[in-house]
């Protein structure tokens, strides 16, 4: 299997291929996430969301693919890092005058972007899937389980009630939305699918996918906020 | 029309470059290598260095004339060499910050001038087809789909020139490359390589030191011959397609 480590890890464009597969799969599990999150807008207490927090931290196929995920973040962002620094290296002196004549703005601010993104990540992993591991979350009972459910849903309320946090989380998904929002399409021009039938598919759901996603995640803490104080 | 340009300087590749700043009087109808050559002109009668630059044909075909000018390889104009570039572009008293091309794979090797031999030996690692020469063939021999060969003219367009490399801000050589292994490969006589072709360049491309590439698309806006992104993504998908697929 050395020809497809070469190719993934050494080629210039199997290096891509990497970043395009990785991101593919990020932006899929994001679907799942966001669906599942949305059961926090059911108003019974947070029961519905938390039997669903016990589904995913029970389920032997869910818990091997969150395994992949972790070692998909990883991959993604290490290559990413290392794609970054050898880019610069690549380009050498910069010019006196610069330019910003391109086709895609927010391609230059990838590596940004997705390290704000990075660290977003990892204080969201502390605050609720460290809690959910680890953490002394209280018990709640449910009529008709036999036994106690974690009460996720109660730090989650904290959380979103700082204010500090939401802000941190809105602007957050924002630097989210300008990554999706070049990353959708590059993906694709990445495995080479680039053709005048089905780009302009490609780039409106593109458009659609890099609002909505990150949308529907910003308008929790906001809602938690503002609405349901 | 007066002007004044600010110049990069370098005396060789280790030499350590910087700026100058000269005037000039040159009239719009000169292309810019003209009004450089007005410059050099005045720098050799006060028994100065003239500015060295890089051009050959001077009528958009060679790729020769490579610089920056005001932060854009070959200038302002879409789809324009510097040699083709017109002075009545500029107006009077306009300052102009003229520098050589960018990126770790072109050194400059002396003022404005970069030296663009790791292109050439891209082209050696396979933009070619092996066939032996002999008498011509009758032209209509081979049926060509017509579909096929206009993307391969499109993309046989690409004169070599570098600024697709020089807009870059990786430093990332894959339009160029991508323009080569389309034009060969989209045709019959090119078909028969394509597979090793795609391999072999990728990797002198990769050895050479180039970018990656982020799909930013600064190369397709400034490429004097509009080589387009498709060209990219049909290099992607033959060098995916070559992994998987080739013995
Ligand atoms: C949920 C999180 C994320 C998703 C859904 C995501 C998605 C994507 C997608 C689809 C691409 C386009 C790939 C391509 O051009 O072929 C991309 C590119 C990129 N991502 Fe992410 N990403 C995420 C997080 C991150 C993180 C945490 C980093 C950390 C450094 C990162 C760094 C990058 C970089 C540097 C690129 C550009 C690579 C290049 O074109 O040179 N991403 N991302
Ligand atoms: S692709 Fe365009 S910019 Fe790049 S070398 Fe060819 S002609 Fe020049
Ligand atoms: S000198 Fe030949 S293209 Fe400009």
């Amino acid at each position: 299997m050395k020809w497809l480590f070469d190719f993934l890890f050494k080629s210039s464009i199997g290096r891509k291929v990497v970043m395009s597969l990785s991101g593919i799969f990020l932006m899929l599990f994001l679907i799942v996430h966001l669906l599942g999150n949305l059961q926090l807008f059911i108003n019974d207490a947070g029961m519905q969301f938390n039997l669903y927090t016990y589904f995913m931290t029970h389920n032997p196929v869910i818990k091997t693919i969150s395994y992949i995920l972790y070692a998909t973040i990883l991959l993604h962002t290490i290559q990413g890092i290392f794609l970054a620094i050898e880019n610069r290296k690549a380009k050498g002196q910069s010019y006196a005058v610069s330019s910003n004549v391109n086709k895609s703005f927010f391609a230059k601010y990838m590596i940004h972007l997705g390290v704000v993104i990075f660290i977003f990540l990892m204080i969201h992993m502390y605050q609720f899937w460290l809690q959910m591991k680890l953490g002394n979350l209280p018990m709640v009972n449910y009529p008709g389980k036999e036994h106690a459910y974690k009460d996720l849903y109660a730090p989650v309320l904290q959380v979103f009630k700082d204010l500090p946090f939401v802000i941190f989380y809105v602007i957050s998904m924002l630097i989210l939305a300008m990554h999706l929002y070049h990353g959708f399409q590059s993906a694709f021009q990445s495995l080479g699918l680039n053709h005048k039938k089905y780009n302009p598919l490609i780039q409106w759901i593109g458009i659609l996918y890099s609002i909505l996603i990150p949308f529907g995640f910003l308008i929790m803490p906001i809602y938690v906020y503002f609405i349901q104080r | 029309m007066n002007l004044k340009l600010k110049i990069w300087r370098q005396k060789s590749q280790n030499a350590k470059g910087a700026f100058e700043t000269y005037q000039v009087n040159a009239n719009e109808h000169m292309s810019f290598l003209e009004m450089l050559d007005v410059l050099n002109e005045q720098l050799i009668e006060e028994k100065k260095e003239p500015v060295a630059f890089d051009h050959d044909c001077r009528e958009g075909i060679c790729g020769a004339c490579s610089m920056v000018i005001n932060g854009r390889p070959h200038g302002p104009n879409k789809a324009t060499t510097t040699c083709q570039l017109h002075m009545r572009f500029f107006k009077e008293g306009d300052e102009i910050v003229i520098e050589p091309f960018r990126a770790r794979a072109f050194p400059v090797i002396k003022d404005l001038v970069v030296d663009r031999s790791a292109f050439d030996r891209i082209i050696q690692a396979g933009g070619y087809i092996s066939v032996n020469t002999g008498q011509a063939q009758d032209g209509n021999a081979i049926p060509v789909n017509r579909d096929c060969a206009s993307k391969s003219f499109d993309a046989a367009a690409c004169i070599g020139c570098g600024a697709c490399v020089a807009a870059c801000p990786n430093g990332s050589a894959m339009l160029f490359t991508a323009a080569k292994v389309s034009h060969l490969g989209l045709l019959p006589q090119g078909k028969l390589e394509h597979t090793s072709r795609v391999r072999n360049m990728v990797k002198q491309m990769d050895e050479e030191g180039f970018g990656f590439c982020s799909n930013v698309g600064a190369c397709e806006a400034e490429c004097p011959k509009e080589i387009s992104l498709e060209n990219i993504a049909r290099m992607n998908r033959a060098m995916i397609g070559a992994v998987l697929t080739s013995e």
